[in-house]
């Protein structure tokens, strides 16, 4: 039996739409992976600089921005300083926007509790460059304040300076991270990054290359659990269950048909 | 008395609070760079200090000045402002709230120097050193005439195919190179299939597009589908606008070519090079109007959605290994042999690797750092 | 003539030569060979990037010019192309960058690109299923190893899993963590080499289909 695919893609519609508009409440597990980056990020002493680079433009927002807007959330009630960079020129707005939103939610002063340093091109080398000296990368914020203007930066060099590194990532940027301020300076990395991408990056957090890892809407439910506020990623997640359990009955469908076909081939 | 003991014991602990000051030259560096390490007593460390400032030089008896700061979780700093050959005295104050609390002796002189040799990458060497010996030798039993066996590839064998079935229904041929540049190799391999791909096509008269999101990838595609034509004796069928450039954005770049997909419905799709989460949505556009789907890619999280998707895909090597089995010369397929002999090498190491550690020798494990 | 042939692969032989010494001499100019090699290839992408633009408003001006099959289109695609470009500009100069929140470009950016490009993104959800109701059937024994495992990790995976029973998200982080990383790490070994094997061919000219 082949169902019509016109007929799965509305059921898609219909599973993913209705959990999203009856709001139904789903109990969240918080996976090892997630409690990781949740414990090395709580064990940090308030007044500590983190440097967090959201390497991911609009297309994987839906999933990453979630998980942004709770680890800063994280980050800034416990008093932790944030440096916000971006590989892809497109992210530092998306970042932007969620500093700002979480921001002001908690009173923290542009400068003293957090500053963005922006968006440079080449990768690798902004990243080499920033173990000797940040000053180097970014010589002034993307306003163009210069760094040794905010207090943020004061005794802030390179990454001996910077407990942890958030990458949250919809490519391969996690990759250069590890490669390069993991493998050379020994930065101590947290990742954040799609569901997909997820399983690509256990290699990484088995071998202790990073120390946590947040994977997907599902992820970033998990972080709003332990934060202690269930925001967009949450509601999510029926939706996503429903998806799951969806693609499931059709497998199922799909092998019952297949071996249907199959006895009724053989008898013939 | 304790009073007297407590008054007088507190200044002497402050002034050795920092011990073992020691300078040395930034190992395996360009030269310019000098590392400062000390100890701290744990009681000080979590009496407040709040950063350590580093005082330089280049007199032991005076005209010290502070170069920099430590965070109070360091115990390290690295002085990059230092010229090579030039002595240097260092020293360093622990700051708490109210001011220095902790002052440690003067250690020098010390200089830096550049070198020649990053010596914690020996391992890297001994391994590209066996592998081009791997890759020579076969090559060279190659050229004495000795013949390499290499297993049938089917996404490969089934290149031909495709195009003449393609042509047979008089629709075009779509190849999709991926989002990537030209400093990946993936690509470059993806541009030696073209090669195959785009001869076939001349020889069958049939149409190629190539939508690129790389500008030089589509100079590429361009140059190799125009010697292509060439060798197979129809340059007067190249035609340059059917290479052309869609875009660099990720999404855009899928939604550009599901519309070329669905408006041309071609006979053929070749989705080779490297992907990202666009692949699936590509390549169930393809299946969905039933064209023959021939994939190939080294992103490992996209080589299930493409074996869902398409009827042929090359996994990983597979695609890196293609220009070689395509050529069928014996000396690149030769080289493809001594790939082999490293794998070999390598499956041994990973099992003596686990059985060691096993049994407890994990020392080993120190052989493969480069740290 | 020969000479003529052979320089681009002498550039490559010497240019790979260079970046492998660089890796092992830490000194200047080795070390930093790598770096400023990247920095050149950024340059050359950002002039190539023109090379791109001309080919697109080329191929589009000539369908409008020749009023071919969905010219219409194409005249909308040259429309916004220039209209993008303008608010770019436009913003850059009055704001410093293109990329301030408060900029018409981003206006632009926020609520034209993201919305099209998470829809481009959230289409997996359909290709997805179809997709795995194409291909999870329990054809051989093989595939029913395959079909059962994605079974418990789609619904390991998410939090009515854990629901219907709470052993489920631990067998689906097992067969990630375990036969799955063995596999992936399997695969990605072979691609590494394969990888060093082609940069080798590449490096001493046996492989050069990419070239003319």
């Amino acid at each position: 039996m082949n169902i019509n695919r016109r007929i799965i893609y509305l059921l898609v519609a219909v599973v993913v739409t209705v959990p999203l508009i009856i709001k139904i409440a789903m109990p969240v597990r918080v996976s090892p992976p997630v409690q990781l980056a949740y414990d090395k990020l709580d064990e940090l002493k308030p007044g500590s600089v983190v440097l967090l680079s959201t390497d991911y433009e609009a297309g994987t927002m839906p999933e990453l921005y979630p998980m942004t807007i709770a680890i800063l959330k994280h980050l800034f009630s416990r008093d932790i300083k944030v440096l916000l960079m971006s590989m892809y020129a497109l992210g530092v707005p998306i970042g932007t926007m969620a500093l700002d939103e979480v921001a002001a939610e908690y009173d923290k002063k542009y400068g003293e509790d957090y500053a963005i340093l922006g968006f440079k091109p080449g990768l690798n080398v902004v990243i080499v460059a920033m173990g000797s000296e940040i000053r180097d990368a970014f010589p002034t914020d993307y306003a163009g304040t210069p760094l040794e203007d905010l207090p943020v930066m004061k005794g802030v060099d390179n990454y001996d300076d910077i407990p942890i590194l958030i990458d949250l990532c919809s490519g391969s940027t996690l990759d250069s991270w590890v490669m390069f301020a993991q493998a050379r300076f020994g930065q101590r990395i947290i990742a954040g990054c799609t569901a997909v991408m997820a399983t690509s990056f256990y290699p990484y957090l088995n071998a202790g290359q990073i120390e946590g890892l947040i994977g997907g809407l599902k992820g970033a439910a998990e972080y709003e659990k332990l934060i202690e506020s269930p925001a967009v990623a949450t509601s999510g997640m029926p939706a996503q269950s429903f998806m799951h359990i969806l693609i499931l009955v059709l497998i199922i469908i799909g092998n019952i048909s297949f071996f249907i076909e199959r006895r009724r081939k053989r008898r013939s | 008395m304790v009073f007297f003991f407590v008054l007088f014991f507190i200044p002497s602990v402050l002034l050795q609070s920092i011990t073992n000051l020691t300078a040395f030259d930034t190992p395996n560096d360009a030269g310019g760079s000098i590392t400062i390490t000390w100890n701290v007593a744990t009681e000080l460390q979590t009496g407040g200090i709040v950063r350590y400032e580093i005082f330089r030089s280049k007199s032991a008896s005076g005209g010290y000045e502070n170069i920099g700061i430590a965070l109070s979780n360091k115990t390290k700093y690295v002085d990059t402002s230092a010229r090579d050959g030039m002595d240097y005295y260092y020293y360093v104050v622990a700051v708490s709230k109210e001011g220095e609390t902790g002052k440690s002796g003067i250690f020098g002189p010390v200089s830096s120097t550049l070198q020649w040799f990053n010596t914690k990458r020996w391992n890297v060497l001994v391994i590209l050193v066996f592998l081009i010996f791997a890759f020579f030798f076969y090559i060279n039993l190659a050229r004495k005439g000795i013949k390499t066996f290499i297993r049938k590839i089917p996404g490969l064998e089934a290149l031909d195919d495709a195009v003449g079935r393609s042509t047979e229904m008089g629709k075009p041929i779509l190849y999709i190179p991926g989002l990537w540049g030209l400093t990946n190799v993936t690509v470059l391999a993806s541009l030696s299939i073209l090669r195959r791909v785009a001869k076939k096509t001349a020889e069958y008269g049939a149409r190629i597009m190539i939508p690129n999101a790389n500008p030089l990838v589509m100079t590429a595609t361009q140059e190799v589908v125009k010697e292509a034509y060439l060798e197979a004796g129809r340059p007067d069928l190249y035609n340059e606008k059917d290479i052309f450039f869609l875009t660099g954005d990720q999404f855009g770049y899928a939604a550009g070519c599901d519309g070329i997909i669905v408006r041309e419905k071609p006979g053929a799709i070749f989705l080779l090079g490297v992907f990202a989460a666009e692949s699936l949505i590509l390549a169930e556009t393809g299946n969905s109007i039933g064209a023959i789907q021939i994939s190939g890619t080294t992103s490992t999280l996209q080589l299930p959605f493409f074996v869902a998707s398409c009827d042929y895909t090359l996994i990983g090597e597979e695609m890196l290994a293609a220009a070689s089995y395509l050529s069928g010369e014996p000396v690149m397929l030769g080289s493809l042999k001594g790939e082999d002999l490293a794998k070999i090498v390598m499956i041994l190491l990973i099992i003596v690797g686990a059985l060691l550690t096993t049994f407890g020798v994990v020392d080993i494990t120190g052989l493969f750092s480069t740290g | 003539m020969i000479m003529f042939e052979r320089f681009p692969l002498l550039v490559t032989f010497f240019t790979s030569l260079l970046i492998i010494l660089g890796f092992f001499i830490p000194r200047a100019p080795f070390g930093d060979i790598q770096q400023t090699l990247l920095v050149w290839v950024l340059i050359i992408s950002g002039f190539a990037a023109l090379l791109g633009v001309d080919s697109l408003l080329r191929l589009h001006i000539k369908r409008v010019t020749s009023r071919g099959e969905g010219w219409a289109y194409s005249l909308v695609l040259i429309l916004t192309f220039v209209f993008i470009f303008g608010l770019g500009v436009f913003s850059g100069i009055k704001y410093g960058t293109a990329f301030s929140l408060a900029s018409p470009f981003m206006y632009a950016y926020t609520y034209g690109i993201i919305p099209l490009q998470a829809t481009m993104f959230s289409l997996l959800a359909f290709f997805i299923t179809s997709a795995a109701y194409r291909a999870f059937k329990a054809r051989s024994i093989d595939a029913t190893f395959l079909l059962v495992a994605a079974a418990l990790v789609i619904i390991g995976r998410v939090p009515i899993g854990g629901m219907v029973w709470a052993k489920l998200p631990v067998i689906a982080d097992w067969i990630l963590d375990w036969p799955s990383m063995a596999a992936r790490r399997g695969v990605l070994l072979g691609i590494t080499l394969g990888a060093i094997g082609t940069s080798l061919r590449i490096m001493v000219g046996i492989e050069r289909s990419y070239l003319r």
